[in-house]
């Protein structure tokens, strides 16, 4: 199994959702995430202070899916985030050793 | 209150009108509504850690300025004259020598009416001062400050320029709702209060943005809502239309001391922004306190201008000089103020509140000089005694809280609360005390690691 792990921008999120349902991933996980790049964040001023925002808005999706899948599923995600411009984020994917679905105890690709 | 040049009813004595009894009640609760108007404005403008402790720092004046008032602030303030300096009537004391109906001397709205009115103008003067204290000052050093800055400060500075008799008031200073009794008064004492007790810990090297522009702008709303009252009723009456030109003015330098901000930030920093626009209608509105009743609509248009672009530049100072002024007490306040005194030797008119003209308007520069040593009069008294005050403060119950509750949250330290409750699951807080804990540890016992068994 394969654990892709996604950040992306915040208004990608619905595009992607829809991308991963055609797909046929059942379960995903996002969670509300902040960071920067090589662009880095942006500047506010107050009262003429100003003030560099690092941390920019991000949304992290996490989705468990089997090991031959997982390289099919990055191209989905990443042509449903990708905008062109700076800051569109970074996909990656880690080996997940053991999942187990909590309400029946199944382990493994059938707990997916 | 107003410099009496054109007192109502000069030759038959006046008598109590419904009318302007009830204009005045209701400028009085306007004037209210300003108090936590301020607070918001300055609340919105700290970080999350010290909400609480900035609006507390304005709220706490309703209750400590009332009671001092009804003691003995109005009968200092507005008592028979001693010596042009202060103020004493023992039948104000406690305000329990006054009648009814009994009105205050020249005007037809009862002493009761007067006195809650001016009350109001005295609660929200320190609470001015506490936006440039913001993050680090003890709660209970603040309350003792505000009683003995209020006694010691604004009650005979009130009677100089406002009361009869009152050295500034007879030289013929004008200063229709506050200028200098009320922002350069708060703004001077403000800065002497940095001056003692210093920066915050971090000051120019942490980010110390507003937490929410959203109330900065609802205070600046209810301010500028209350400040009608502030204004236009201080001529204690609507017979002759003054208080009328005072509303009109409010909203016209209000409103362009607003697009001067804004006018100065597109140009030095690309943005137009909202604390900008709160920030300048503040100005423009602490600038057209003292000079609106003395000039004409474009007169205030030309003040309001001149205020919002003034102190959009002077808020930088602080971090060119390296003082500390949290929220910009001396930048807006101060500054406005002495705009807005300064400007009536200019823009007086001589046709409004009184017939003192200014230098557009023939009058030389007589006006002006009065102006001026009004400015400076209470601009140093203020400075002095409030450095004094919280120099003794400071050396003995001390200012400042601890480092340790400065960075962690003033709210904490001093409050024993926060403003907002950001976690998720309850934010794992338990009652402490109402409710005992139902532990089920028969429960608990089978999630307990198989080798501890």
């Amino acid at each position: 199994m394969k654990l892709i792990t996604a950040i992306v921008k915040p208004h990608r999120l619905d595009e992607i959702k829809e991308a991963l349902q055609a797909f046929g991933v059942h379960g995903l996980t996002v969670t509300e995430a902040s960071g920067y790049g090589r662009q880095r964040g942006h500047t506010e001023v107050y009262r003429g202070a100003e003030y560099t925002v690092d941390l920019v808005p991000k949304i992290r999706i996490e989705v468990l899916v089997e090991d031959d899948d997982a390289e099919q599923l990055i191209d989905v995600v990443v042509k449903a985030a990708r905008t062109g411009k700076i800051g569109d984020g970074k996909v990656w994917s880690v080996p997940v050793e053991t999942a187990v679905r909590v309400r029946t105890g199944e382990r493994g690709p059938d707990a997916l | 209150m107003p410099p009496g040049i054109l007192t109502l009813a000069a030759e038959e004595a006046p008598t109590l009108s419904a009318a302007n009894t009830g204009f005045m009640l209701i400028c009085s609760a306007l004037v209210m509504l300003m108090t936590p108007g301020l607070a918001f404005f300055y609340g919105g403008m700290v970080r999350v850690k010290s909400t609480l402790n900035m609006l507390m720092m304005s709220f706490v004046s309703l209750g400590i300025v009332t009671v001092l008032w009804v003691l003995y602030g109005f009968s200092i303030a507005f008592g028979s004259d001693i010596g042009s300096v202060v103020g004493w009537s023992s039948e104000y004391v406690g305000l329990s020598g006054i009648g009814r109906d009994q009105l205050w001397d020249g005007y037809t709205i009862p002493v009761y009416v007067f006195a809650v009115f001016q009350l109001m103008f005295a609660v929200i003067t320190p609470a001015l001062i506490s936006g440039a204290l913001a993050d680090r000052v003890k709660f209970g050093a603040w309350v003792l400050f505000i009683t003995l800055w209020a006694t010691l400060v604004y009650f005979p500075v009130a009677h100089w320029v406002w009361g009869s008799g009152g050295w500034l008031f007879e030289m013929g200073v004008i200063d229709f709702a506050g200028g200098t009794a009320v922002h350069i008064n708060a703004g001077a004492a403000a800065l002497g209060v940095i001056l003692v007790i210093g920066k915050r810990v971090g000051f120019k090297k942490d980010p110390m943005r507003p937490h929410s522009l959203p109330l900065v702008m609802l205070g600046a709303g209810l301010l500028w809502f209350g400040w009608f009252g502030f204004n236009a009723g201080s001529w204690l009456g609507n017979d002759d239309g003054v208080g009328a030109v005072m509303f009109v003015n409010t909203q016209v330098a209000t409103a362009a001391a607003l697009l001067a901000w804004l006018a100065y930030e597109k140009v030095r920093h690309g943005a137009c922004t909202t604390l900008g626009a709160a920030s300048g209608a503040v100005a423009g509105l602490v600038a057209i306190t003292p000079s609106g009743g003395s000039c004409s609509p474009l007169g205030a248009l030309a003040i309001g201008a001149v205020a919002g672009l003034l102190c959009a530049m002077a808020v930088g100072l602080k971090y060119r000089f390296g003082y500390d002024d949290s929220l910009d007490v001396v930048g807006v306040h101060l500054v406005g103020g002495v705009v807005g005194s300064v400007l009536v030797g200019f823009f007086a008119t001589g046709g409004v509140q009184s017939e003192a003209r200014g230098l557009f308007y023939g009058g030389g520069a007589e006006q002006l000089v009065k102006q001026v040593t009004g400015v400076v009069a209470v601009l140093a008294y203020s400075f002095v005694v409030s450095a004094v005050l919280a120099l003794v403060i400071h050396r003995t119950i001390g200012m400042r809280v601890t480092e340790d509750d400065e960075v962690a949250g003033i709210d904490q330290g001093e409050h024993a609360e926060t403003a907002y409750d950001f976690s998720g699951a309850g934010g794992g807080t338990a009652p402490r005390r109402s409710v005992p804990a139902t532990g089920d540890t028969a429960a608990a016992a089978q999630y307990t690691r198989k080798v501890d068994a």
